[in-house]
């Protein structure tokens, strides 16, 4: 039942439980307690709302790091990883396999809140070793979500045998 | 003058409610829950291959079966799936969707004169098919209370001895009914001894839910008299490449195929080596739709539990036939003026033979907000009725 809710409400965050219980043949009191318990466990962690900035009238740039670090001694990655994660404008840290260790997306109003940012608190940090710095020119997809997409009206016939 | 026309094309009756899907398809404001075709876009994986083919040159005919590789995956896929292995190199014809297979078993098997056992309610092409195939069609009215499945009460009482054929609709269009093992099993033997063909319709296959779907043609003594049809629209949301395919036994096939080769020549090229792709790489799209389609199904039984409305719950395909007897109206009637005065689209059941007469299909090939939206003046409409 977890995995069914989790799947359907992945790419749409915004079914009442009341649907949810419909869509899966179950109770909505079941569905509520499930819910519940995922959210305690961490399972799920919130519910944002998947937004193309581009096409609003906010500047808003984003940017990838690779970020190489010293892992500290008895915490390995994890302690370095909280120290970068704490800050504001971080929008996602992964851990990576490969050439550099931490991968760092931050989100800022401009490239110059950007630069400052990897320069003034990233780079800053005793266990950073170096940093590498992608802008994003456009986003195509994200959360399983095409955002590029005009929206286009459905061409299937209203009504067919 | 003389009469251009052959009287045999003028006798079938352009479909009884052909009025209604006019004006629905005139309405653009209208929310439909009239479509017999999936919502999802075709998976991309297969649309790629369909465009590599376009860019490699691949716009010549293929040999009239259809393309080796085709049929392979396609033999593959229905022993895999149905247990039921066919031979790619005479067992099987790529045609353009189920509607030509549909048609091309029916001339190739038919004389004029023989009947053909046709429950209903069922899809609208049976009918007309086997009347341009000289054939007499037989309905089988089939009754909400036996789930809308083939009894062998039912089929024992329209069996003679001008009896041919035994068109298998399952899961069927537009109840969503569906035959299990054991359901076959009943009627199986009679099948047998009364020496009938059965032409079985399995193009939504894959859409059954709570159980796999179970081939008529795997049962002992029924391949070598059965005619699968299957295709890629409803498993793959592949209408518009028009492609399905007919299995049976090499000496019905090659007449089949005799008249594919000089009414068709070869299914579409690109759509064909679309779905090779499908085949090899798309269970798991298969199942991403199943899933959501299952989700809609149990939506639209709650919804119609707590409106009231009696509904049997459908196990297969996209429909849902929920009853309208209690409101004293026509499918037709109903339908109509749902339309007019809620603006949404439903097919009366009578479009589907007479026995579907106090029912309409409401298609769940539609979002869970669409459903909500619709179902919503659904019981407004309903509730102003009672």
């Amino acid at each position: 039942m977890k995995k069914q809710i989790l799947d359907a409400i992945q790419k749409n965050g915004r079914y009442s439980t009341e649907d949810l219980a419909a869509m899966l043949a179950t109770d909505e009191e079941t569905i509520k307690k499930e819910i519940k318990e995922m959210e305690d466990a961490n399972v799920i962690c919130g519910y944002p709302t998947l937004i193309n900035w581009d096409q609003t009238d906010c500047e808003l740039v984003t940017a990838l790091i690779e970020v190489k670090v010293t892992p500290q001694r008895n915490m390995g990655f994890n302690k370095v990883a909280e120290r970068i994660y704490r800050f504001e404008e971080v929008e996602s840290v992964y851990l990576m396999s490969g050439g550099f260790d931490l991968t760092v997306v931050i989100q800022g109003k401009s490239m110059k809140e950007v630069a400052r940012f990897v320069s003034e608190k990233l780079s800053t940090l005793e266990s950073v070793n170096s940093t590498s710095t992608y802008f994003v020119l456009k986003k195509y997809k994200e959360h399983g979500l095409i955002m590029t997409d005009e929206k286009h009206e459905s061409e299937r016939m209203l009504i067919t045998p | 003058m003389r009469n251009p026309l052959s009287d045999k094309i003028v006798s079938i009756e352009p479909s009884g409610i052909r009025k209604f899907f006019d004006i629905v398809n005139e309405m653009k404001d209208a929310i439909s829950l009239g479509v017999g075709e999936p919502d999802f876009d075709t998976p991309w994986h297969i649309r790629e291959e369909g465009i590599y083919s376009l860019e490699r040159g691949r716009t010549f005919y293929t040999s009239n079966a259809g393309l080796k590789e085709l049929k392979e995956e396609i033999a593959a896929y229905l022993d895999r799936r149905f247990d039921l292995p066919y031979d790619p190199g005479h067992e099987i014809v790529v045609t353009i969707g189920g509607s030509e297979a549909i048609d091309a078993a029916f001339r190739a098997m038919l004389n004029p004169g023989d009947e053909v056992l046709l429950p209903q309610p069922s899809y609208v092409s049976y009918e007309p098919c086997i009347v341009l195939a000289d054939g007499v069609p037989v309905p089988i009215a089939l009754r909400e209370e036996d789930g809308f499945k083939l009894t062998k009460e039912l089929l024992l009482g329209a069996i003679t001895d001008k009896t041919k054929i035994l068109v298998m609709p399952f899961p069927n269009n537009p109840t969503g009914a569906i035959m299990t093992k054991e359901d076959l099993e009943e009627i199986v033997d009679v099948i047998i001894e009364k020496d009938l063909f059965v032409i079985s319709d399995e193009i939504y296959s894959e859409l059954t839910y709570g159980s796999n779907h179970v081939s008529i043609a795997s049962f002992p003594g029924m391949k070598e008299r059965t005619i699968v049809i299957n295709g890629f629209s409803k498993s793959y949301a592949m209408t518009g490449w028009r492609l399905g395919y007919a299995c049976g036994p090499r000496v019905i096939m090659d007449q089949i195929l005799k008249i594919h080769q000089y009414a068709i020549m070869c299914a579409p090229t690109t759509s064909q080596y679309a779905a090779v792709s499908a085949l090899k790489k798309g269970d798991a799209d298969v199942e991403r739709m199943r899933t959501a389609y299952n989700q809609r199904r149990n939506y639209l039984m709650r919804r119609f539990d707590k409106m009231g409305l009696q509904c049997f719950e459908p196990f297969g395909a996209f429909y849902v036939f929920p009853s309208i007897k209690e409101f004293g109206l026509t499918s037709e009637e109903f339908a109509t003026r749902l339309l007019q005065q809620e603006k949404v689209a439903v097919v009366p059941g009578i479009a589907f033979g007479t026995s579907g007469e106090g029912y309409v299909r409401i298609s769940y090939a539609y979002s869970i907000e669409d459903l909500k939206e619709a179902l919503e003046r659904v019981e407004h409409f309903i509730n102003r009725l009672r």
